[in-house]
């Protein structure tokens, strides 16, 4: 609707009882209306200011939503229904000059200052934008009685991971949607299993569902996104035996932006960010995908990490570049990078001070990774700590100089590793026993410092059995706002 | 009465009757699909050569990878050149 008459020429004022200003400018509004085209809007009293004769009743606020009023009083001046210049608070200066009344107000104080428009109460603007608003949200209606607890029904409707998740209420989604610019109907992505086509607003929901502040929107989005390409093969991790699950890291200014923990327990819980991002896009694939456990997902145990699991890089005072940017994206710019990967293994050394004792203790746990003998297909992601950082600082190792040493300390001879080889029946086919075998595959070996500083441990979380074309890549995507 | 929104893809899958089944195999080729898990092949070579044994016509076809679904060129291929298919899902 247009809150200004078609054709009107004269003053609109916005104003609430509950407002001092408003009270003691009633003498000037008189005295306006007395000589000027003068419309009031009310917003909490139809009968305040006395004595006007045009008043509308605007105690929805819908007049005042459109008008874009943040303080009252507001004096619009309007030319052939068209908006010339707004006045908040009183100002007997500055209204004698919009009224071009040279008297107004001579009994008012020169200046007191508006107060809130009753459009920014707490959650206000939400509820009126969802009301009054273009956002359009298409998703189905479901009505909950009074008596039905909300938080059981969404149990019952099997969208919850198992624990209570937040209701997406009208208002609560819009609020939500306020987090990005894109539009509700923009297509994200295509989430497997069902390969449903999934919108922001989809995603928009499932995020207040898990609990994430419209701020987090963007990364979430993001990682939807990444999920959905190819290279990462979602449908395949979804349904596989393994432990494995999409992993969120999180680089770039958008980090401290949204209040990210990369220190203390960054892997832990008790970061409202942390927690929510990478639970938000578990429940994008369970309820949008219909990816669910006994279901597609055929895990054989699973991991505490597949309800969420998301973290960032410290990066602010890392020696080396972060992930990232080693995956040819620039510092300033904020990213997702998604990683099929498993439960957190911590490496302790506490007496290597030098490089290359520490590396050879990382590399012995790598190696471990899937099996000890299973080589060139696996992937893993390191987790450097500062405490272990600083070993490799003070040796003026960079990052590839780290990976040089460290494929060095991951190649071995084929003959050790092929099936029955130290009479394990696992391992390589025979065909490269001849052969020295490495590790990781080139793109298989994430490596990102982040945590406390105190304690002289890392961490390496495993990749998925199903590594590179034929299974998952890691990923990396821009975060758009 | 609160409101909320519908989390779920909202899909609404078309519903198709089931093929009918083929009494028998006589005359009939049967496709084998190996998704290129480990020791597939073992357990489709088996079920080749028994129905080779009963004069049944077999063709073998292969997903380039387990953890993706099968190309729908794939599918079409299966589909215009055999009448029957038995997929090996094998580790």
């Amino acid at each position: 609707m247009t809150p200004i008459p078609q054709g009107y020429s004269g003053f609109l004022l916005v104003v609430k009882k509950d407002c001092k200003t408003c009270q003691l400018i009633e003498t000037a509004i008189a005295e306006l209306q007395q000589s000027r085209a003068l419309r009031v809007i009310s917003q909490d009293d139809p009968q305040f200011p006395a004595g006007v004769r045009d008043v509308k009743d605007d105690r929805e606020l819908e007049l005042s939503y459109h008008l874009n009023i943040e303080t009252v009083p507001t004096l619009i001046t309007c030319q052939d229904g068209v908006e010339q210049e707004r006045l908040v608070g009183w100002s007997r200066e500055d209204w004698r000059r919009l009224t071009d009344i040279p008297s107004l107000g001579a009994d008012l104080p020169e200046f007191s200052p508006g107060c809130g428009s009753r459009t920014v109460e707490p959650g206000m603007l939400e509820k009126l934008a969802y009301r009054f608003g273009d956002t359009v949200l298409q998703a189905r209606r479901i009505d909950v009685a009074e008596m039905e607890d909300v938080h059981e029904l969404m149990f019952e409707r099997g969208w919850s991971d198992g624990l209570p998740v937040v209701p997406p209420s009208e208002d609560r989604v819009t609020r939500m949607l306020g987090g990005t610019s894109r539009a509700p109907d923009e297509i994200v992505g295509v989430i497997p299993p069902d390969q449903a086509p999934c919108t922001v607003e989809k995603v928009a929901i499932n995020a207040v569902m898990a609990g994430c502040k419209p701020e987090y929107l963007p990364v979430v989005l993001a990682a939807v996104e990444a999920a959905c390409l190819d290279e990462f093969c979602m449908h395949g991790l979804l349904a596989t035996t393994f432990f494995s699950g999409p992993i969120i890291i999180v680089n770039g200014p958008i980090i401290k932006e949204i209040g990210m923990n990369w220190s203390t327990n960054a892997l832990g819980q008790g970061n409202r960010a942390n927690s929510t991002i990478g639970r938000a896009l578990q429940l994008v694939i369970r309820n949008v995908g219909g990816g669910k456990p006994g279901g597609v997902d055929r895990a054989a145990l699973g991991q505490p990490g597949k309800v969420g699991f998301c973290f960032p890089e410290r990066e602010h005072d890392s020696y080396w570049e972060s992930l990232a940017v080693e995956r040819g994206f620039r510092r300033e710019q904020s990213t997702v990078t998604l990683f099929a990967g498993d439960g957190v293994h911590g490496i302790a050394d506490q007496k290597s001070r030098e490089p290359k004792s520490l590396t050879r203790s990382l590399a012995m746990t790598l190696r471990t990774v899937k099996h000890g003998k299973i080589f060139g297909a696996s992937s893993a992601l390191l987790i450097v700590t500062p405490e272990h950082m600083r070993v490799f600082r003070e040796a003026g190792w960079n990052k590839a100089r780290f990976r040089e040493e460290l494929d060095k300390y991951l190649t071995f001879d084929g003959a050790e590793l092929i099936r029955g080889a130290s009479g394990i029946a696992e391992g390589m086919p025979e065909p490269y026993a001849g052969r020295r075998l490495t590790k990781f595959a080139p793109d298989g070996l994430l490596i990102v410092h982040t945590g406390g500083s105190a304690g002289m441990w890392s961490a390496v979380i495993g990749g998925w059995t199903a590594t590179g074309a034929k299974g998952s890549s890691p990923v990396t995507v821009a975060i758009k706002s | 009465m609160s409101t909320i929104l519908d989390p779920t893809g909202e899909l609404q899958p078309a519903r198709r009757e089931q093929l009918p089944r083929l009494p028998e195999l006589a005359g009939k080729t049967v496709a084998l699909l190996d998704i290129s898990k480990p020791r597939g092949d073992v357990f489709l070579d088996r079920l080749e050569k028994h129905l080779g044994d009963g004069g049944i016509a077999v063709r073998r076809y292969q997903k380039p990878t387990f953890t993706r679904v099968a190309p729908a060129d794939l599918k079409f291929e299966i589909a215009r050149e055999c009448d029957v298919v038995i997929e090996a899902l094998a580790d």
